[in-house]
């Protein structure tokens, strides 16, 4: 069951959505959420481009997307239907607030008759309510006044909502308790909405019809609802306990990814250090200086915010030095779109700086994965003395998902011990690398009888002074780079979802947060009868050992990504394999249809299959 | 814990590049000696650098050190100072470095008050990449990027840190040693920034820049040495005397005003409107030039702002405990069966108790 939110961006659509989501998850339903903002904040009332919406899709099954077409659309106004009719399922439910559709709102909407009155509804379940005045008389002896009356229509929305999908009612009585805890009038008020929009769908009877989503079997275990950007916050605290080191984050506000400074800055009783620098090189420039003071180093931004880095990271690189860099991809090129996701920065951070500096790159495939991810960014920062970029996007960073929750005790130790003694006969070299790893030591200030010089010149191998010599120039980018490479033997080999005991006729490698439109269309294709296969991949730089090998054993490979063809270009240029692409740039994740639909096409409907076989 | 340090133990085995009769030799060796002169363990000193000729510094340095990139010293540091307030965080940098492509990290340093010396070498010129215009060369130098004169207009680094509100805000001569040294001692001390520019001599691309500073004839009619606590005269003989006059500081005979009316020097000042008209009377080194500490105040380092916010959070809340953390926004429990069982945080419901009756 797919619901979307929409109103004007003061409308509450997302605190609503949110709410709504809240309730589900501690019914037990699996879900999935999509936010969509308007791209300007203070985009005019009324019109089209000043609509926000949430969508949430609730399910009794493990669900992956935030869902394709709403079964149910919340209209508070003619510009949220205008924006969001198109998207609805035919024969879905309509609930619109029809006190909004006045001529002034219509206007502003472009609309030359009132969709409510010319019929061209009539394909779908119309619920009309008229919740402005049912929401002032609702509140009207909580205490609030003026233009607050009207803002507890959301909750009026949500109320109906409640009934409508048999929500549980205390979560949201509770968090308005809460949340207002300052302001009781406006608590009272909004409970007193909520209360008579579930009471609206009680008594009336255009609403009579109930829908049912049962909770969803998930593995046993404890769950919270969690979007992106909080799980690698909580991630990063959590790799900086795992690494025995104080967290510091030096970052510039930038969207989507503030909310991650947000969420770190709440924790300074973990010792977290948030730092709000005053542009986007002083925030990773005080990230190397953390780091080389001896910290878990880490700086996040967006696409335009990490280019400014660009220059930074390769002096990261080049001293070796530990740094996490978190990309919260949105649509680009610059400005572009800054509340839509896009895939669009991955050969940026493969290939974006100056000079031989490959780093590694990783990717966060879900909202709760990003957990996982940020401790393992961080692991192979410390481990082999490297930058690493992490790569998010804004579907993940605000999209949520049921997440098990992880025994803490059972974090991995990534600790590195800090250098404390002289590595040789000559005393601390600063360059001389471990064999194993190829990392060099990290010592730092305050370590009597290690004080020692690094910086963005070409250093001598081992000892780190300056050089300018060919051959240690060719040797030391080679090491560099060689360090980086032999990561690919510390990491999980790729594992494929494999539908048969064979390999079978088409493998989707994907990254990042397609993740979940893979799987369910992969899930569809192979009810539909194809034999159809999934890998996924967290390690975009170096690749996983064996990817090579299992790319081989496929005829067909599809690489579908939100940006125009990334990892297709990588996958080709390193395996000479002629994979093929399926490409979105719109600033929205893909529909589930939409993989499913080239699935078909490149294998031919699975009826023409099963013939065939 | 002291130790007794020499010079030497502050000499790194690297040469120094720097071209013979540099004033960067003159400043390496008024900071070597200086540091060696505290006691305090080497290793409880970094230096951090951008890119430019002084920018080599901590190359020579025995002591941990970053070179990094043009302009971003100060926010390289910052992230040291803020993290381990128990070191000794120096910035070096030049006039193109701080003034010109690192200006935004330079103003901000200074507001916030991290506890950094940053030791401003101005030369007035490019050195490194070969002798252009920087932000405080004179209007119309003419340089080789500027053949026709430069039409910039130069900043006054003192006015500039003032306007930041930087807490300790000095000026020294690179061929003073014992004016440096004196100026070092009282930077070290303070808590917060401190921000020193130094007349440094780039006898290759601006010789005698400071002549009239430096020069044995000249700097007796020009050097306006700022003392605490002193009235304001200089001249070989005090015949100058400096005055505040509608606001502004001016330069008068001393013998021509009421020996009241002479300004007497006082760093410690909160506002900082006298010193920025001190700083406002000159425009470069080109006549009489005042020298010394223009202001030093106290304000709260911003790493201890931050120790501070660390320090109650954990007071009030207790050390953080991620297993807490990560259920902080609500959890519920799925039995063997799949289902929803029982609800943890936020006072969400069980399961059934959904109210749809
Ligand atoms: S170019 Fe000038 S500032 Fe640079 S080292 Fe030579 S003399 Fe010194």
């Amino acid at each position: 069951m797919v619901i979307r939110f929409a109103g004007d961006s003061g409308d509450g659509m997302q605190v609503a959505g949110a709410r709504f989501t809240a309730a589900s998850a501690t019914f037990g339903n699996d879900l999935a959420t999509l936010p969509s903002f308007p791209a300007e904040i203070r985009a005019p009332a009324g019109t089209l481009p000043g609509v926000s919406s949430f969508q949430v899709q609730i399910a009794d099954f493990d669900i992956l997307t935030a869902g394709d077409a709403p079964d149910c659309l919340v209209a508070m106004n003619p510009a949220a239907l205008k924006k969001n009719l198109p998207d609805l399922k035919p024969g879905g439910t309509v609930i619109v607030n029809t006190e909004a559709f006045d001529e002034r709102n219509l206007a502003k909407a472009g609309y030359e008759t009132n969709p409510l009155e010319d019929g061209s509804l009539q394909s779908y379940r119309l619920i009309q309510v008229p919740m402005e005045s049912l929401t002032k008389e609702a509140v009207k002896d909580t205490g609030v006044s003026g233009r607050d009356v009207l803002r507890s229509k959301n909750f009026f929305a949500l109320g109906l909502l409640a009934w409508l999908f048999n929500r549980p009612t205390e979560p949201t009585i509770e968090w308005c308790e809460q949340k207002f805890k300052n302001k009781p009038e406006v608590a009272a008020a909004n409970i007193a909405a909520f209360k008579a929009g579930y009471n609206f769908g009680i008594t009336t009877d255009a609403t009579r019809v109930t829908f049912e989503v049962k909770p969803a079997t998930l593995p046993p275990g404890t769950y919270t609802n969690v979007t992106g950007n909080i799980a690698l916050a909580w991630g990063l605290i959590a790799a900086a306990q795992a690494a025995d080191l104080p967290l510091f984050y030096g970052t510039y506000p930038i969207t989507p990814a503030s909310d991650i400074l947000h969420e770190l800055s709440r924790h300074r009783n973990f010792g977290v250090k948030t730092f709000q620098a005053e542009d986007e090189i002083a925030a990773i420039g005080s990230t190397i200086g953390a780091a080389f003071a001896g910290n878990l180093a880490v700086t996040g931004s967006s696409g335009p915010g990490i280019a400014l880095k660009s220059e930074a990271i390769s002096l990261a690189f080049m001293t070796e030095l530990p740094l996490v860099v978190v990309n919260v991809q949105r649509a680009g090129p610059s400005t572009g779109m800054p509340t839509k996701p896009e895939q669009s920065d991955l050969l940026f951070s493969l290939y974006g700086r100056h000079g031989e500096s490959p780093v590694p790159v990783l990717a966060i495939a879900s909202p709760s994965d990003a957990f996982d991810a940020a401790i393992e960014a961080a692991r192979i920062a410390l481990k082999y003395m490297t930058p690493v970029i992490l790569l998010s996007d804004n579907h993940i960073a605000n999209g949520s998902e049921p997440w098990r929750l992880p025994d803490v005790d059972e974090l991995p130790d990534i600790s590195v011990p800090f250098a404390t003694v002289p590595n040789s006969e000559k005393g601390f070299l600063p360059y001389l690398r471990d064999f194993e790893t190829f990392s060099r030591p990290w010592a730092i200030p305050g370590t009597p009888g290690l004080e020692h010089r690094i910086g963005g010149l070409e250093k001598e191998a081992n000892t780190g002074n300056v050089s300018y010599d060919p051959d240690n120039h060719q040797l030391m980018t080679d090491s560099r780079a060689w360090k980086v490479a032999t990561i690919a033997n510390d990491i999980p080999p790729v594992e494929v979802d494999q539908a048969g005991d064979e390999p079978g006729d088409l493998l989707i490698l994907g990254w990042g947060s397609t993740f979940g439109a893979i799987k369910a269309a992969v899930r569809r294709a192979r009810n539909a009868g194809h034999a159809v296969d999934h890998a996924h991949l967290r390690y975009l730089n170096p690749f996983p050992a064996n990817l090579g090998e299992v790319l081989r054993r496929y005829e067909r490979i599809l690489i579908p990504e939100l940006n125009s063809g990334h990892l297709l270009r990588l996958v080709r240029a390193e395996f000479l394999i002629p994979a093929i692409g399926l490409n979105k740039i719109a600033g929205e994740p893909f529909r589930i249809a939409e993989i499913e639909a080239r699935i078909d096409e490149i294998l031919g409907e699975p009826a023409q299959v099963a013939a065939r076989r | 814990m002291t130790v007794t340090h020499t010079r030497a133990d502050f000499q790194t085995d690297q040469e120094v590049r720097w071209c013979p009769g540099c004033g960067d030799y003159t400043i390496l060796a008024s900071v070597q000696n200086f540091l060696a002169s505290l006691n305090r363990p080497r290793e409880q000193f970094v230096f951090v650098s951008g890119i430019g000729c002084s920018s080599r510094f901590p190359y020579y340095m025995n002591t941990y050190g970053i070179h990094s990139i043009h302009g971003r010293a100060p926010a390289v540091a910052t992230g040291i100072a803020l993290t381990r307030p128990d070191l000794s965080v120096w910035v070096i940098t030049g006039d193109g470095d701080a003034l010109s492509i690192g200006g935004n990290h330079l103003i901000h340093a200074m507001r916030r008050n991290v506890n950094l010396k940053i030791l401003l070498f101005n030369n007035q010129i490019y050195g490194l990449t070969k002798g252009q215009y920087s932000p405080t060369s004179e209007p119309g130098k003419r340089t080789k990027s500027s053949p026709h004169g430069s039409i910039d207009h130069p900043f006054n680094p003192i006015s500039l840190a003032l306007g930041a509100e930087a807490t300790f805000v000095a000026r020294t001569l690179d061929m003073d040693r014992e004016h440096t040294t004196e100026i070092l001692q009282a930077a070290y001390e303070h808590e917060g920034t401190a921000f020193i520019e130094i007349y440094q001599n780039c006898n290759v691309f601006n010789d005698k820049a400071f002549i009239q500073l430096t020069g044995k004839e000249e700097r007796v009619h020009n050097r306006i040495n700022l003392e605490a606590g002193k009235p304001i005269t200089f001249g070989p003989n005090g015949e100058k005397a400096v005055v505040l006059e509608g606001g502004e500081a001016k330069i008068v005979d001393t013998a021509a005003v009421d020996p009241g009316r002479i300004l007497v020097h006082d760093p410690t000042r909160s506002d900082p409107t006298v010193a920025f008209a001190l700083s406002r009377l000159s425009h470069g080194p080109y006549g009489p030039t005042p020298l010394g500490i223009f202001r030093k105040v106290r304000r709260p380092t911003y790493e201890s702002l931050l120790d501070h916010q660390v320090a109650t959070a954990i007071a009030k809340q207790g050390p953080g405990d991620l297993a807490t953390l990560i259920r902080s926004h609500g959890t519920w429990t799925v039995d063997a069966n799949g289902h929803a069982v029982e609800a943890g945080a936020n006072g969400a419901p069980k399961a059934g108790s959904n109210g749809a009756g």
